[in-house]
């Protein structure tokens, strides 16, 4: 790290729910930067600020309760003390909780470098009846201590001026805060440290009394240091080990026994002479929410009544309410960007086709994302999180998952019409290593928005009869399918990740600030837009490419072009040459006109004021307007001949429209993407998907809606946009061929379908692994592929509906999940070190 | 008695803790000392985890984790 003269870097530590982060935003203001340590999850939040003229580096460490070696939050935290050596160290310390925050404080003191405590939270501890003698705390353990209540800015002032006081006189000024073990670790601790120090290495570049410490609570880390830096390092670790056997026959406890308690034991000290208690501890309004909240019959009503208003908040008001509104600037955005672009050619139809659909497809889904953000952000910072996870766990365990996994599957879509993404991303709350992977691995089975349209078309066109059942069957099996594969992954692949004990503090409720959930929202937003726009570029004009070229022949061309040609001169001959309005439709015209013709529909589809859209464009070109306007002229009056025109154009436009379709449906026939799902064709025929299916499905790769998309350009349909038309049609050109069979296993298969590359980018993100991601791309396909060909195969040779396959495909599913459950969740669980 | 078999509305203190590595460090970090004393406050809808109450604040905890504290009821 860079340390110019009048910069001075400062971690910040402290324990989960002490108040860190508000600390941190109120030390730094908007001036933060969000990273990641190389290589693991935990993110790496930066931030600075002027005082006095010095700058000054905020590193926000993650929240521990110790600082040992087992987490990858305490490793950070430890390995940034000790090898980046800050000027000085924050630890926020929950006044209400004090006893257990000196537990780490003293830790902290003990590597060695300047301290000085926040005491947060003054406000709840007050509150609480608590009184605490501030000047006696910092007297006992000889380091400044600032009262501060972090979310009202309480304090940030003197604590500045403390950094800057502690920083400075840097060597003057070590922490003295000496914690003494006592008679019978005291003498074994000297003996290490002094064997320690006999080693240069070690003796220069580490605190010896905390890695003496460290020694005698085993910690890996600790000995890995050994063992990389100190000459004689079999030695001190024989002899390390013989001490601790010795201490544990003799004391009959282990030595991180000894240590923790003696630690709790000053700590208990400190309390009982610093805080006084001045009145008894009642019910608290937390006990009292808790009551209802965690209760065994009003609890999960609660999260139920949650977790619904968080999904009609998001899908209901954000998806169809804000995203249309959205849409309209998104589409004029692209509109814009559409008329910067070069007017006809391969390159615009590379650039808008590929890129600026591409992106676009996904930006709509935007403000989707921030409110989601949103909502996760004021669950996190209210508390509520925790119970989630104490009132789900036990079911969830069963199947190697956790109870901080409910609400990641709950935004993939459980239900129906989630999304991945926010679902992917929400996993990073999960400490327990082990069961996050799990969760990141399924949630792209669950039932994302894209994936329910295709569920509703084939749904309607097939199951008529069924459609509410055959929906709800859709999302229970999918959620089956997801458990049986999380405890099958969790007893296989991911056996020896690391896991971590469930013990999660409840934190007292709080109300969040505005400011926390608003930044935190939109820096996830800020994060996924980042990562996805440059590689959905990169994947959009490899799809492009394949589904557009080598394109068709050329005499294919010229026939096309001559037919277009032929509708535009018939559609002149029509028109007749003493037509006023002819004259403005040859040429060029005829093209400024089709434009005129195009904005015109669009805007009246979306703007509710018909009159001043009538009025802009009839200033604009009041001849083209009364043609558009079904030969009315602005003022009413009727003319005949503009009407003429009106019924012969729109006569031209259709044609041309289903010629350019016949035509992109060739382009697609003969494209690379084609010639692929005729070449897979013969393995998923046993599925039952033809080569149109297979185009759909790899192009449903980018993004989940090109399903449909595809589906329409290859089924020939005018308007792709509306189910209603593509499902007419696509029951019109199956009806002899597909049968409801047919559209189970597809289903199925898209159910369990790799996620798209946005998602897949995500979990590249979550996870920092390229071989989780690629897993999470491979397992689906196969997975689906062997239920779809054993539904479609199983269906057709034992002459089954598919109504009953559904029947019995749901039973023999249930029947593994219910003994995976009563299996999994006694035997696994004790199986504890 | 272990901790598991405490019943909501019990209180007690530790005796032992019986586990080591990861879990076992875990409760000593969050205060899981012998002679501390513990409330039990309620069981989770499934029974498992269960919620209680140790130096002031609430911590909840699996049953299998439960197992590993020995305490005296009081």
């Amino acid at each position: 790290m860079n340390k110019s003269s009048n910069e001075i870097v400062v971690a910040l530590t402290g324990q989960p729910n002490a108040g860190k982060s508000t600390i941190f935003n109120a030390l730094t203001g908007a001036r933060q930067h969000v990273a990641n340590y190389p290589g693991i999850t935990v993110e790496k939040k930066t931030g600075t600020y002027r005082f006095n003229g010095h700058k000054t580096i905020v590193i926000d460490l993650p929240g521990t309760y110790s600082l040992t070696s087992y987490t990858q939050e305490e490793r950070v935290a430890r390995n940034f003390l000790l090898h980046d050596k800050p000027s000085a160290i924050i630890d926020v310390v929950d006044a209400s909780n004090l006893e257990r925050n000196l537990y780490l404080a003293f830790q902290l003191a003990e590597m060695g470098i300047s301290m000085a405590i926040s005491l947060n939270m003054m406000d709840v501890a007050q509150q609480r009846g608590l009184t605490i003698n501030t000047k006696q705390l910092s007297n006992e353990l000889s380091v400044p201590v600032v009262p501060t209540v972090g979310n009202k800015g309480t304090g940030i002032k003197d604590l500045r001026e403390v950094i800057e006081q502690i920083s400075k006189d840097k060597n003057a000024s070590q922490p003295s805060l000496h914690l003494n073990y006592g008679k019978t670790l005291e003498p074994v601790l000297a003996r290490i440290e002094k064997h320690l120090s006999e080693d240069m290495v070690i003796s220069t570049h580490y605190p010896m009394r905390w890695l003496a410490l460290k020694l005698m609570e085993n910690d890996a880390e600790a000995q890995r240091l050994v063992r990389k830096h100190a000459k004689n390092k079999e030695n001190i670790l024989g002899n390390v080990t013989r001490e601790r056997e010795l201490f544990q026959t003799e004391q009959k406890q282990t030595a991180e026994q000894a240590i923790a308690i003696r630690r709790y034991e000053i700590a208990g000290g400190i309390v009982g002479r610093c805080v006084k208690r001045e009145k008894e501890e009642e019910q608290t309004l937390t006990d009292r929410i808790d009551r209802i909240v965690c209760n065994r019959v009003t609890g999960p009503i609660f999260l139920a009544g949650i977790l619904f208003l968080l999904y009609y908040l998001t899908m209901k008001i954000g998806g169809e309410y804000i995203t249309p509104w959205a849409w309209k600037y998104w589409a004029m955005l692209r509109d814009v960007i559409a008329n910067l672009l070069p007017a006809e050619g391969l390159i615009r139809s590379l650039l808008l086709s590929g890129i600026v659909d591409g992106v676009f497809a996904i930006m709509n889904y935007l403000p989707i994302f921030l409110i989601l953000f949103l909502l996760i952000a004021i669950l996190e910072d209210s508390g509520y999180m925790a119970r989630i996870a104490f009132i789900m766990d036990r079911a969830l365990r069963a199947f190697g998952l956790h109870g901080q996994s409910t609400l990641p599957m709950i935004l993939g879509g459980v239900v129906m019409g989630g999304c991945a993404i926010p679902g992917v991303m929400a996993t990073r709350a999960m400490k327990d290593q082990k069961a996050r992977i799990t969760t990141i691995m399924i949630i792209p089975l669950m039932n994302c928005m894209a994936k329910v349209p295709l569920y509703i078309l084939l749904v309607s066109i097939f199951f008529k009869n069924h459609q509410a059942i055959m929906l709800w069957f859709m999302s229970l099996i999918t959620l089956c399918i997801a458990l049986i594969v999380a405890s099958v992954m969790n007893l296989t692949i991911l056996k020896r990740e690391e896991s971590e004990p469930f013990i999660l503090e409840m934190p007292p409720y709080h109300l969040p600030t505005i400011t926390g959930v608003v930044r935190r929202a939109i820096e996830r937003t800020w994060l996924f837009v980042k990562k996805v726009i440059t590689i959905i570029i990169a994947v959009a004009i490899v799809v492009w490419v394949f589904i557009t070229f080598p394109g068709i022949s050329n005499e294919k061309i010229a026939y096309y072009d001559g037919e277009a040609n032929k509708f535009t001169e018939m559609f002149i001959e029509k028109t007749g040459e003493d037509n006023p309005y002819a004259k403005l439709l040859i040429g060029s015209g005829l093209k400024e006109f089709g434009q005129y013709w195009d904005r015109y529909k669009k805007q009246r589809m979306s703007t509710k004021n018909k009159n001043a859209l009538k009025e802009k464009f009839n200033k604009e070109n009041p001849e083209f307007f009364k043609i558009v306007n079904r030969g009315k002229g602005i003022d009413g009056k009727k003319d005949k001949q503009a009407k003429k025109i009106y019924g012969a154009y729109k006569k031209l436009d259709k044609k041309l429209k289903r010629l350019s379709i016949i035509r992109r449906k060739e382009v697609v026939y003969v494209s690379f993407a084609g010639r692929f799902g005729r070449f897979i064709e013969p393995v998923t025929k046993f599925a039952g998907f033809d080569w149109k299916t297979n185009i759909a499905l790899a192009s449903s790769f980018a993004a989940k809606e090109n399903l449909i998309a595809t589906l329409g350009t290859i089924y020939s349909v005018g308007n792709v946009t509306s189910g209603e038309t593509l499902a007419k049609s696509m029951e019109e050109d199956t009806s002899e061929t597909w049968t409801p069979l047919h559209a189970l296993a597809l289903m199925l298969f898209v159910a369990l379908f790799p996620p798209c590359i946005a998602t897949l980018i995500m979990i590249r993100v979550e996870t920092k692994s390229t071989r989780w991601m690629l897993f999470a791309t491979i397992y689906p396909i196969i997975l689906g592929f062997i239920i779809a060909i054993i539904v479609f195969q199983g269906g057709q040779i034992l002459g089954l509906t598919a109504i009953q396959v559904m029947i019995f495909l749901s039973i023999f599913i249930f029947t593994i999940l219910t003994a995976i459950y009563f299996m999994g969740g006694r035997p696994a669980a004790m199986k504890i070190e | 008695m272990t901790l598991d078999q405490m019943k909501p509305g019990d209180e007690c203190r530790i005796v032992k803790i019986d586990i080591q590595g990861i879990t076992g460090q875990r409760m000593l970090d969050m205060g899981f000392i012998p002679g501390t004393a513990i409330n039990v406050i309620r069981n989770a809808p499934l029974m498992d985890p269960i919620d209680i109450k140790i130096k002031g604040y609430m911590v909840a905890l699996r049953r299998s984790e439960a197992r590993a504290v020995e305490v005296n009821p009081s």
